[in-house]
């Protein structure tokens, strides 16, 4: 038997604040769109080195809401995100609004701005593809993602978040 | 320069055709204006701009050579522009390769089947 070909994550950036990840996997894609909106699913994968997940509440359809929280192991903060439903389509399109939850964790993400967020999901020979399309609102809010995806310790990544912020304004 | 100053910069700059052209040209070896220019259908002070917007992107460089002047290519904001992205990137990449394995075990695992096995 052959073996499968290994997918790998693709990053573009459409517009100055959009960025889209692109994804294929070898699975149909009703268990892909099920591994990203049932909460037992979700937490074995949704997540960030050293942080569990002990919120994951999905309402998946049209206006209703979800919440996720994850919790560091190391000392206890918390942050998550948070938004509503605005086309469920299921298996193949997902979209809602993403707000962040600081929780008790100090960071520099504006809470105001709901990122717009919109899956896709295709399948051609027993591949999906998934296509996630992510508008912040703003070239700063996208960059200032896209910086804080930079490293697995979150905490360092804020810091080097607030010193970047702290340089822009001392310009 | 400011990191992130740079990196708007260094994109920017990539948002062209024409000078993602430029550069690729320049990955082969330094070039002269009218060298560059020779490709396209443009005039040499139309390439001019674009060599300058490449330019001050950190991009590329003038030699000191008098009359000729050749272009070259510069790295450095490319790679940094490569692994801005690049990292964010490979947050997405460890969380899928996670997804792969949930993934595989949903499917090992189907739902039970009602009907008897023989």
């Amino acid at each position: 038997m052959p073996t499968k070909e290994q997918f790998t994550a693709q990053v573009t950036l459409p517009s100055d604040t959009e960025v889209r990840v692109t994804r294929s996997f070898h699975a149909p894609r009703a268990l892909v769109w099920q591994a990203h909106t049932v909460p037992e699913l979700m937490k074995q994968w949704l997540g960030y080195p050293g942080w569990s997940m002990p919120v994951c509440i999905m309402d998946v359809r049209l206006g209703g809401k979800y919440r996720w929280r994850w919790h560091s192991d190391e000392d206890g903060q918390e942050f998550g995100f948070f938004g509503t439903f605005s086309e469920v389509s299921e298996p193949a399109t997902l979209s809602y609004d993403q707000y962040y939850d600081a929780g008790n964790f100090e960071s520099a993400m504006p809470a105001e701005t709901p990122t717009i967020i919109r899956s896709t999901y295709t399948e051609r020979d027993g591949i999906t593809t998934l296509v996630t399309l992510m508008d912040f609102g703003s070239k700063e809010a996208r960059d200032a993602a896209i910086s804080t995806g930079m490293t697995d310790g979150m905490e360092v990544s804020y810091q080097r978040l607030d010193a970047l912020v702290e340089g822009e304004e001392g310009k | 320069m400011h990191a992130s100053h740079r990196l708007d910069l260094t994109f920017a700059a990539l948002a062209d055709p024409t000078r993602r052209a430029i550069l690729a040209r320049l990955a082969r070896g330094e070039a002269s204006v009218a060298e560059l220019a020779a490709p396209f259908k443009m005039s040499q002070p139309a390439i001019s701009k674009h060599l300058k917007v490449l330019e001050t992107a950190g991009l590329i460089s003038a030699g000191h050579e008098a009359n000729r002047r050749p272009r070259k290519i510069e790295g450095r904001p490319m790679k940094e522009a490569v692994a801005w992205l690049e990292e964010y990137r490979m947050f997405w990449e460890r969380r899928y390769q996670a997804l792969d394995e949930l993934l595989v075990q949903m499917q090992a695992t189907p739902p039970k089947s009602k009907r008897k096995r023989r």
